[in-house]
């Protein structure tokens, strides 16, 4: 199996409490920004946490910077790379922005020496700056969404996975965010998981259109457009390939 | 041959000429020494570049914020349950003095005592940022161990005088006390840390503490003759929790 791709997953079938939310999925992601693209229930969060690695897939291969993840040390080495952002973000009030994403760069094993100029560098990139010293729970839900994204970049990720990280952010911040996506995306996989359609067609150079846990569709933000014709559902030429390779897949 | 105009050798000595540029330059500076004496005049000395990087050289020289020394080892979302084994150790020690007939209320609850905390080591419902802690690389058992000695390094030393101040000896509930937390964390491999500690709870009030109280007697379990039992229990939850360790390097789901 060729391991220069940074994530890999072949049969990769994950389950969410009984149910298998992931049920087959298969990709190949390198550098760049892949916009994970379904309805809600699809299997994209369930998806993320498994290549997070915070979920054991129930079968199927899964490669993470070319490690199977076999055992406790590969494990820990590849997660030394990782930045992920949760779904639901969840933080302690009573720290500081700096304080926070100190304790992440402890966690993630960041050099000691190296910790404070990578708080500093990651609060900046988030445009977080002026409040670093500010208590989590004076902030805005946009700026916590950003403190998340801060954690998330912190260690500088070969792999960066974020899991609707737009929830919350204004259309200011949402720029800045895309801006922040392309930069980070010139030396790492960026996997970015939305059920909006219009995330997608600002930011990402790829789309993975996922379905009752599957893959339906990989490929450029140009080829899904013209996988849609006039007659189908959507406002622009994305959202009508999007709703016409849900429809061709759901079952009769 | 015409020498490089001052605003070339600036750009060049601030290191912002395009690649072209720099060939240029550097072709011409290779056999003219004047320009490479005007050069020097320009380039940025020394002290200038400290003065230039003092703001990176204090963030680099900031120290660690205290609070997250203290997170290394007591997981912050142990706080508010930490808190309350404290006041509820603080009604039992009320309840003692007042002088009932009924055995020790503290003697009673000790066993139980650092579950809570132990608890909010590794549990998605206790822990708001369990997600984004259990994909790191200290996550593990080394991780919920140092928190767990966290748990016992701050309740035993309150536990130890509230116990003498009731007549309530170490002896008696010490060891329980170590095979409960021991085997919060083997059960918790199994059905999840939050589940087992509140199983474990719930079985040790209604089977002895309620008993206990009914009968106005010290239970059995933890007449100081129990020791052995209590350090098997210990012994064996110990060993279990280990051999499983590898959960707790992944998501505990919802449980």
């Amino acid at each position: 199996m060729d391991n220069s791709a940074h994530v890999r997953a072949a049969g990769l079938r994950v389950r969410a409490g009984r149910r298998m939310a992931v049920d087959g999925v298969d990709l190949v992601l390198g550098i760049g920004v892949h916009g994970v693209l379904g309805p809600n229930g699809a299997g994209k969060t369930t998806l993320m946490r498994a290549l997070a690695t915070v979920l054991r897939p129930a079968s199927g291969d899964l490669r993470v910077l070319g490690s199977t993840l076999a055992d406790g040390e590969s494990l820990r080495r590849v997660r030394e790379r990782i930045g992920y952002l949760p779904q639901k973000f969840g933080y302690y009030p009573r720290f500081t922005v700096r304080e926070f994403v100190e304790y992440m760069a402890w966690l993630k094993q960041v050099p000691a020496k190296d910790i404070p100029a990578a708080v500093d560098r990651a609060v900046h990139r988030v445009g977080l700056s002026d409040r670093a010293d500010d208590r989590m729970r004076t902030l805005s839900g946009g700026m916590v969404r950003r403190v998340g994204i801060a954690q998330a970049v912190v260690n500088d990720p070969a792999v960066l996975l974020l899991d609707e990280p737009t929830v919350g952010l204004d259309p200011a911040e949402r720029m800045r965010f895309r801006t922040l996506l392309r930069e980070l995306a010139r030396t790492s996989c960026v996997v970015v998981s939305t059920h909006l359609v219009e995330d997608v067609a600002a930011g990402c150079d790829e789309v993975l259109l996922v379905d009752r846990g599957r893959v339906l569709f990989q490929g450029g933000t140009d080829e899904l457009a013209a996988a849609g014709a006039t007659s189908d559902v959507g406002d622009s030429p994305l959202e009508r390939g999007y709703s016409a390779l849900l429809e061709q897949a759901a079952p009769r | 041959m015409s020498h490089v105009p001052f605003d070339h050798l600036q750009r060049y000595a601030d290191n912002v000429t395009t690649d072209v540029e720099t060939a240029v330059i550097e072709a011409h500076l290779a056999g003219c020494a004047d320009c490479r004496s005007a050069l020097g005049a320009v380039a940025p000395r020394v002290e200038d570049l400290w003065v230039a990087m003092a703001p990176a050289l204090a963030i680099a020289r900031r120290r660690p914020s205290p609070l997250v020394r203290a997170a290394a080892w007591a997981s912050p979302a142990m706080v508010p349950w930490v808190l309350m084994t404290f006041a509820v150790a603080a009604l039992a020690v009320v309840t003692d003095l007042l002088g009932t007939e009924l055995p020790s209320l503290v003697l009673l609850l000790a066993p139980i005592a650092p579950v809570a905390g132990v608890a909010a080591a590794w549990s998605s419902g206790m822990d708001p940022a369990h997600e984004i802690v259990a994909c790191t690389p200290r996550a593990g058992l080394y991780l919920v161990l140092r928190r767990t000695v966290a748990v016992l390094g701050v309740v035993l030393p309150v536990l130890l005088p509230l116990g003498w101040l009731v007549g309530a000896s170490p002896a008696r509930w010490l060891l329980p006390c170590l095979a409960f937390t021991a085997t919060t964390l083997a059960l918790g491999t199994l059905v999840g840390v939050r589940r087992a500690a509140l199983g474990l709870v719930s079985v040790w009030v209604l089977l002895v503490v309620g008993p206990s109280l009914v009968t106005a007697t010290v239970p059995a379990l933890l007449s100081p003759a129990m020791a052995v039992l209590w350090l098997a229990a210990a012994a064996v939850a110990s060993v279990l929790a280990v051999a499983r360790a590898s959960l707790f390097t992944r998501l505990t789901g919802d449980r």
